[in-house]
């Protein structure tokens, strides 16, 4: 058995040694502070053209957050490439000769990333929280308010799951483009059409964007939306079980198939 | 010592390895050699345990490759110059790597500089020539100070100075007592650096030899005779304890270096017509050639009659040259020393 304390130190090397892992996490932190900020102006400028449901539930936390909808673009990014890299490069057959026990290989190499993903969104979450209520003057909310902090530092775990999420999934298709295209179109595009359409909206609930991104609310159906029927680490949980699902599907696909 | 017990892959219906049993011994280097598509870098790939055998084992020193600890100090394989992160740089890949099994970070300059690459250790690897890539694949194979060593095709693509200083490289780790196993489509590159030889066709096994006595048994010398008259120069021939062969396009072969001048003499004395007296030398090649294109013959017809196997390997399109064809010429790399 390879040292699994070796293996991090090498799979950390790993990912502190391309820029894509920078740019990523950089895109990830400015995208969701700076969409966050922009939104919380505009809401704080355009708050009473607000319908009167939607004044009675407004949420400051989650208007703060936003930006999260791009924001996570760029660290399923993160996940698809410290995956999918190892692959395009071929790199993993250099990698696996060098540590032949997959399951040390594939939690070492996730562990790490996850990590990152984690400082780097809980870093992201506090300071777009900060700026976000900055700018909703008298609307905004205090981190001390009932739920703020556990919304916080949800949005923060809501990112480094997403990472997580996308590296399982990465691990199953092995290729940059796959990965990518599919994970961007769902969480761009098919999750939201999905839970914008009344027909679908039940099930649309259910996925693991929508359903994690529950942590984030304070006020429940804040802004007028309906009420989940989980509350925000229930939903944090079927999240973090579609996670589960597609790191074990990634890791079977690693331990069957050839390198 | 690597041993290999009926090793075999399928990929859908196409056998690429096939029930492959054979070792590789300590301290010499092993050739490994094979047409395109024979299945070398299929074997090499699963030796590595990166790709999974359809049926049959491999052993390391009786291990099985995900038993090893710390592999790369035991087993380092360059498989292809191209197995490493283009976007970190050369420093850094190896880095990470040496890492896993708890190599020194000092080792990582070490075999930077003995493959010759310490001035553009910082430098991104996909900007790297095809040479500097296989320099940099070697360093990697040289991390973990191993025993074993092992290299696919490690001359593929470079230039003469490129392939001179690999085969130097391959020698004096061999003369430290390493084991390596290399595998090359040229005969003419291992008769050069390997003592043993693995020859495989169409993922067969087809010779495991010593490199002397196959240079032995197929660095024949002939004299090549064509006549209207076979059957009185075959008696007259054979009558004079002459070894001849017929071959597939009529031709006879008489064995032994020399022989010119007593064939033709033996012609004059039994006054008969020769339209072809040539000396002839196999190359070590052309036996190579020959042997890997009945591989492939085997499937095409039934290989009842030698004669006509032979024959019918010189009719294939794009199948070596009979064995009557002159000797090819040899790489240009492969003269000189
Ligand atoms: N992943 C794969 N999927 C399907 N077929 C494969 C795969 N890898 C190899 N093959 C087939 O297996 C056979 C052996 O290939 P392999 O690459 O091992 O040959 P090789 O001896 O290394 O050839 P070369 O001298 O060209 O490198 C080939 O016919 C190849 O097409
Ligand atoms: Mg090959």
């Amino acid at each position: 058995m390879a040292a699994p304390s070796a293996v991090l130190k090498s799979e950390w090397t790993k990912v502190r040694t391309v820029s894509s892992t920078m740019w990523t996490l950089a895109a990830a932190l400015v995208l969701t502070a700076a969409v966050g900020a922009l939104l919380s102006g505009v809401m704080n400028a355009t708050f009473d053209d607000l319908s009167r449901a939607e004044q009675l539930t407004f949420d400051p936390t989650l208007v703060s957050f936003f930006g999260m909808m791009l924001g996570q673009l760029a660290m399923v990014v993160f996940g698809v490439l410290v995956i999918s890299t190892e692959y395009s490069s071929g790199m993993i057959k250099t990698s696996l000769a060098a540590v032949p026990q997959r399951a040390t290989f594939y939690v070492s190499k996730i562990a790490v990333a996850t990590l990152l993903a984690l400082i780097v969104g809980l870093l992201t979450s506090f300071l777009t929280f900060f700026l976000g209520q900055a700018l909703l003057g008298d609307h905004k909310a205090s981190i001390g308010d009932e739920n703020v902090l556990r919304a916080v530092i949800g949005a923060g775990l809501y990112m480094a799951v997403i990472a997580m999420f996308s590296m399982g999934v990465a691990s199953m298709l092995r290729s940059t483009v796959l990965s990518l295209g599919l994970l961007m179109a769902f969480f761009f595009l098919i999750s939201s059409i999905l839970a914008g359409v009344p027909a679908t909206r039940d099930v649309a609930r259910y996925l693991p964007d929508q359903a994690g991104s529950r942590v984030m609310q304070v006020v429940p159906g804040a802004l007028n939306s309906d009420e989940t029927p989980y509350g925000p680490w229930g939903g944090f949980g079927i999240m973090c079980a579609w996670t589960a699902v597609a790191l074990i599907g990634g890791y079977i696909v690693l331990k069957k198939r050839d390198a | 010592m690597i041993e290999l017990e009926g090793l075999t892959k399928r990929y859908g219906d196409k056998v690429a390895v096939d029930h492959l049993t054979f070792q590789v011994r300590p301290g010499m280097i092993t050739g490994f050699l094979g047409p395109n598509g024979a299945g070398k870098s299929t074997t090499m790939r699963m030796m590595l345990d990166l790709d999974n055998p359809t049926s049959g084992s491999v052993r390391i020193d009786g291990k099985h490759y995900r038993e090893l600890p710390e592999p790369l100090k035991y087993i380092g394989a360059l498989l292809d110059a191209k197995n490493m992160h283009g976007g970190r740089s050369a420093y850094n890949n190896l880095l990470c790597l040496a890492q896993s099994n708890r190599i020194p970070d000092a080792r990582v300059s070490e075999v930077l500089e003995t493959v010759g690459l310490t001035a553009v250790a910082k430098k991104k690897s996909k900007g790297f020539s095809l040479g500097m890539g296989q320099r940099l694949g070697i360093a990697y194979a040289l991390l973990g100070d191993p025993e074993i060593l092992m290299f696919d095709e490690p001359v593929n693509g470079l230039d003469p100075e490129g392939i001179h200083w690999i085969r130097n490289l391959m020698k004096s780790l061999a003369a430290q007592g390493r084991t390596i196993f290399v595998s090359s489509h040229l005969m003419s590159e291992m008769a050069l650096t390997a003592d043993h030889l693995i020859v495989i066709g169409q993922g067969k096994l087809l010779a495991d030899t010593s490199m002397a006595g196959f240079i032995r048994e197929n660095s024949r010398s002939y004299v090549r005779v064509r006549t209207p008259q076979p059957e009185q120069f075959k008696d007259a021939a054979s009558t004079a304890g002459m070894a001849v062969t017929l071959r597939g396009d009529g031709a006879f072969e008489i064995e032994g270096a020399d022989m010119a001048e007593p064939v033709g003499e033996l012609a004059a004395q039994h006054r008969v017509t020769l339209h072809e007296l040539s000396p002839q030398q196999a190359s070590l090649e052309e036996a190579f050639m020959q042997m890997t294109a009945q591989a492939v013959e085997y499937h095409a017809h039934d290989l009842s009659d030698p004669n006509a196997a032979a024959a019918a390997a010189g009719a294939v399109p794009g199948a070596p040259p009979a064995p009557n064809a002159p000797p090819p010429p040899g790489p240009q790399w492969g003269k000189g020393d």
